[in-house]
């Protein structure tokens, strides 16, 4: 961010500056203001966990080493324990015993936190979607700022997600509630953590098992094997 | 007309084996003579007293694979396959095989014959349901406990389960695409027992890790001294991905160690039973997610085994496998360097060594993108070849005109000339010069984590850490593929076992690499502008009855798959052997008496991908 560019965002238009000083002041609110700065610091230092799933994980490490060099963005700090990360890159198949541990270390995230979804499986699950040891995509449980699609997505995508991260944080004002919640009402609310049972339980969706188990409603059959092999 | 690559005579000693065996058990032991199957079949009861003979008077002292088999409707049994290699004797390979009805599905555990069976016999029981009486620790292995159902039998079908066989109807040839969330209540890739709910639902996933871990008050010399059981992973720095151990410990020594893993199963088998035969080949990329084109050569080689039974197959041109083992070492090279970094990660190096390795490996996948137009999952094997030939120019991409690609704007074959003689050589130097003699790993390496001769062998170690126990076995010699038999290098062995030597004969294995790349060079002049594909290249190749197991020295270890067809476009059984999976058997054993420290570096120098470990 320039000098220039910087100081044109900040300054409200309503508020006259003496002729001459347009390139070295602004004038603006209290809350703009503490905001610009604050995202600005923000979003130059933050500190990713370390932690890898997959093949997308190989990438990552690329990502951190010479040639592409996450340190030119203030995210080379990369943290193994969850406290002390902002950012949580998802690199990787999430399967459904995965998961567990993975809700449990979101939560333990320290709030501002942000996540990143790389590659296909974590998306959506990927190739290997279908499997029956795989969620299709960790936004089922946990929410997800930056998609970043790629089987594996090559290390420039990935930077350029990780830009976007920045967008977004650079996006939230301080002092709004509705742009940054736990600045407003408090934390938010712990993501329940899954339970591994017969198949994988996510306690939210409980009351759904229990009607299952009424028989109020049929889980829909798996589509019949229409055609014999002739 | 191509030339073609010299035929290896393969040695078959089922017959003479047979033979020994009849003598001693009568009826017990059977030939496998159903039409494109090899091997014995020995009957459950007799399974155990019939390994022992094989391993004590016949010489098979290495499993390398056990894998079970799902005859559903052709038979209607669950059947163990066991692969079993001679370390000493070269292309001496025996398939013994058990049966057992699918209801009952009991057969007797070979662990105390054979250690390495341990892990391939608890996923046995985790995916196919076959319970081995016997067995020390029986517990699922790549699902967790309180999982409903085996997953690997025919029957079982997954939530998203759609059809039998790819491609699906609903989406070829007529396209009518939808989500499968649409179609599950849950929105998500689950489903329940009939009547299930979480009301008064108790997980036992957890309890069953920690149960017979020796939790407890040991009194020694009227103190009174707990031990405790410590979990490290699945989100570790120094586990290589998910992996988990749980391991308890006296003060600050390991009495016992136990792997958890699973946390990476992708079903890869399960799904390989549903792609077409080449719809595979993209999935192996992701198996060892650094190795992804070594990982294609051992599918390939499968497959190609089991094509060469039937009629109108052609066997790969000389170019191809010239290509195939310039990829194939290429590959090792990337892998060890990568291994050695993190090793040094783990032993507390932190990130620099790493940060060297991957400034070659960036160089590597240069190369691999220009062929093949992927870094990493580069899909690049066909049955019967390759599936491009080496460009001329290293730019491929329409990005022709950014930057990084005009500094790549060079020949190829120029590029590979001075990766090869100039720039990898020196890396591997540089290596060995500036980590050999570092008291960080020679203080932590020597003498920790030793694996004996008998011990690795006894547990299938494979790959360097077997030959780092002064074991010479090596597939590209043992059981010759490719142009390995025209090559001249050496297969590396060390003595001792311990991280040192593990650490060491990679060094020596890139070395080795570096040769046989050296004389790659010239056959790939030679050989420019000749066929690099035989055959006729088809979406869907048909392959007659039968099994085959294909393996390849991959730089971590014996990769073999083990494919069973039925006829039609899609394996009906596909097994990988993982090296990483199986050299686990032998890591409680390697850590017991070291120190909690010493567990990452132990596990480092073992080198694991959680790709393949889970698959």
């Amino acid at each position: 961010m320039t000098n220039d560019n910087f100081l044109k965002e900040l300054h409200n238009p309503d508020m006259p500056v003496p002729e001459g000083m347009e390139s070295t002041v602004a004038v603006t609110g209290f809350n703009e203001l503490l905001s610009s700065i604050y995202n600005w610091g923000r979003s130059n230092s933050i500190w990713p966990m370390a932690f890898g799933l997959a093949c997308c994980a190989i990438e990552m490490i690329a990502t951190a080493s010479s040639r592409f060099d996450q340190a030119r963005f203030g995210m080379e700090v990369l943290r193994a324990t969850p406290r002390q990360a902002d950012l949580m890159l998802v690199s990787g198949t999430v399967t459904k015993k995965m998961v567990v541990p993975i809700v449990r270390l979101y939560n333990q995230m320290a709030e501002p936190k942000y996540v990143l979804a790389m590659g296909a499986c974590a998306i959506g699950g990927g190739p290997f979607k279908e499997g029956y040891n795989v969620v299709s995509g960790i936004d089922k449980f946990i929410p997800v700022d930056v998609y970043v699609p790629g089987c594996p997505p090559t290390p420039q995508a990935l930077l350029y997600g990780l830009m976007k991260v920045q967008d977004r944080i650079r996006g939230q004002a301080f002092g709004n509630a509705n742009s940054i919640p736990w600045y407003g009402k408090g934390p938010s609310d712990e993501v329940p953590v899954p339970i591994l049972g017969p198949d994988l339980i996510d306690p939210r969706q409980a009351f759904l098992l229990r009607r299952a188990a009424a028989g109020e409603f049929d889980a829909p059959e798996p589509v019949a094997d229409s055609t014999e092999e002739e | 007309m191509a030339e073609q690559a010299p035929v290896i005579e393969k040695k078959d000693p089922t017959a003479g084996v047979l033979t020994a065996l009849q003598e001693k058990f009568g009826d017990a032991v059977r030939v496998d003579d159903r039409e494109g199957y090899s091997g014995i079949i020995v009957a459950g009861d007799k399974l155990v007293e019939v390994a022992t003979a094989l391993r004590d008077d016949l010489g098979y002292n290495y499993l390398a694979s056990a894998s079970a088999v799902d005859y559903l409707g052709k038979g209607d049994h669950l059947e163990m396959v066991y692969h079993l290699a001679n370390v000493d004797a070269v292309g001496n390979n025996l398939v013994v095989k058990a049966q057992t009805p699918r209801d009952v599905a009991t057969l007797p555990s070979v662990v105390p014959v054979w250690p390495g069976a341990d892990f391939q016999e608890r996923e046995a029981y985790d995916l196919m349901g076959i319970t081995f009486e016997g067995h020390p620790y029986l517990k699922r292995i790549l699902m967790w406990e309180g999982f409903a159902g085996h997953p690997l039998r025919k029957d079982w079908h997954e939530a998203y389960y759609e059809q039998d066989q790819k491609p699906f109807d609903s989406r070829w040839p007529e396209g009518d695409v939808w989500r499968s969330e649409q179609k599950n209540v849950y929105g998500k890739n689950v489903k329940y027992p009939d009547g299930f709910t979480l009301d008064d639902y108790e997980a036992q996933a957890e309890r069953v890790i920690y149960e017979g871990m020796d939790l407890g008050v040991d009194v020694r010399n009227g103190i009174a001294a707990d031990t405790v059981i410590v979990s490290m992973g699945p989100q570790h720095p120094s586990t290589h991905g998910v992996f988990r151990m749980v391991v308890t410990l006296d003060g600050e020594t390991i009495v016992k160690l136990r792997p958890v893993m699973g946390y990476l199963h992708r079903n890869h088998e399960k799904i390989g039973e549903r792609n077409t035969w080449i719809g595979n080949m993209p999935f192996t990329d992701r198996l060892d997610y650094f190795c992804s084109l070594h990982n294609n050569f051992g599918y390939a080689l499968a497959v190609e085994q089991l094509l060469a039974m039937g009629k109108r197959y052609e066997a790969p041109t000389y170019r191809a496998e010239v290509i195939r083992v310039l990829m194939a070492e290429l590959t090792r090279i990337l892998n060890h360097l990568v291994a050695i970094g993190f090793l040094l990660n783990d032993l507390g190096a932190y990130f620099t060594p790493l940060m060297y390795a991957i400034v070659e490996r960036e160089l590597i996948l240069d190369f691999f993108e220009a062929v093949t137009g992927s870094r990493m999952m580069c899909n690049y094997f066909r049955f019967g070849g390759v599936a491009y030939d080496l460009p001329e120019r290293m730019i491929t991409t329409a990005l022709a005109e950014d930057v990084n690609q005009r500094v790549r704007d060079m020949d190829t074959m120029q590029y590979l000339r001075q990766l090869i003689t100039e720039r990898l050589p020196k890396a591997v130097e540089q290596t060995d010069k500036l980590l050999t003699q570092n008291e960080i790993i020679t203080n932590r390496a020597i003498d920790v984590g030793v694996l004996t001769r008998e011990d690795a062998i006894a547990y299938s170690a494979a790959g360097p850490v077997l030959r780092a126990s002064g074991v010479a076995y090596d597939l590209r010699r043992s059981d010759p593929y490719s142009i390995y038999p025209d090559l001249n290098f050496d297969v590396a062995v060390r003595k001792h076992g311990d991280i040192y030597d593990r650490f060491l004969i990679r060094l020596d294995e890139m070395r080795e690499s570096l040769k046989i790349l050296k004389q790659i060079l010239p056959l790939l002049a030679e050989t420019a502008g000749q066929p690099f594909f035989a055959g006729r290249a088809t979406h869907t190749v048909k392959t007659p009855v039968g099994e085959s197991y294909g393996h390849s020295e991959n730089p971590k270890g014996e990769l073999g798959y083990y494919v069973v067809s039925d006829g039609g476009g899609n394996p009906w059984r596909y097994h990988v052997r993982a090296p990483s999976f199986i050299n686990l058997t032998a890591l409680d054993k390697m850590c017991q008496g070291h120190k909690v420290a010493d567990v990452v570096g132990i596990l480092g120098s073992i080198d694991i991908v959680l790709g393949e470990l889970d698959r």
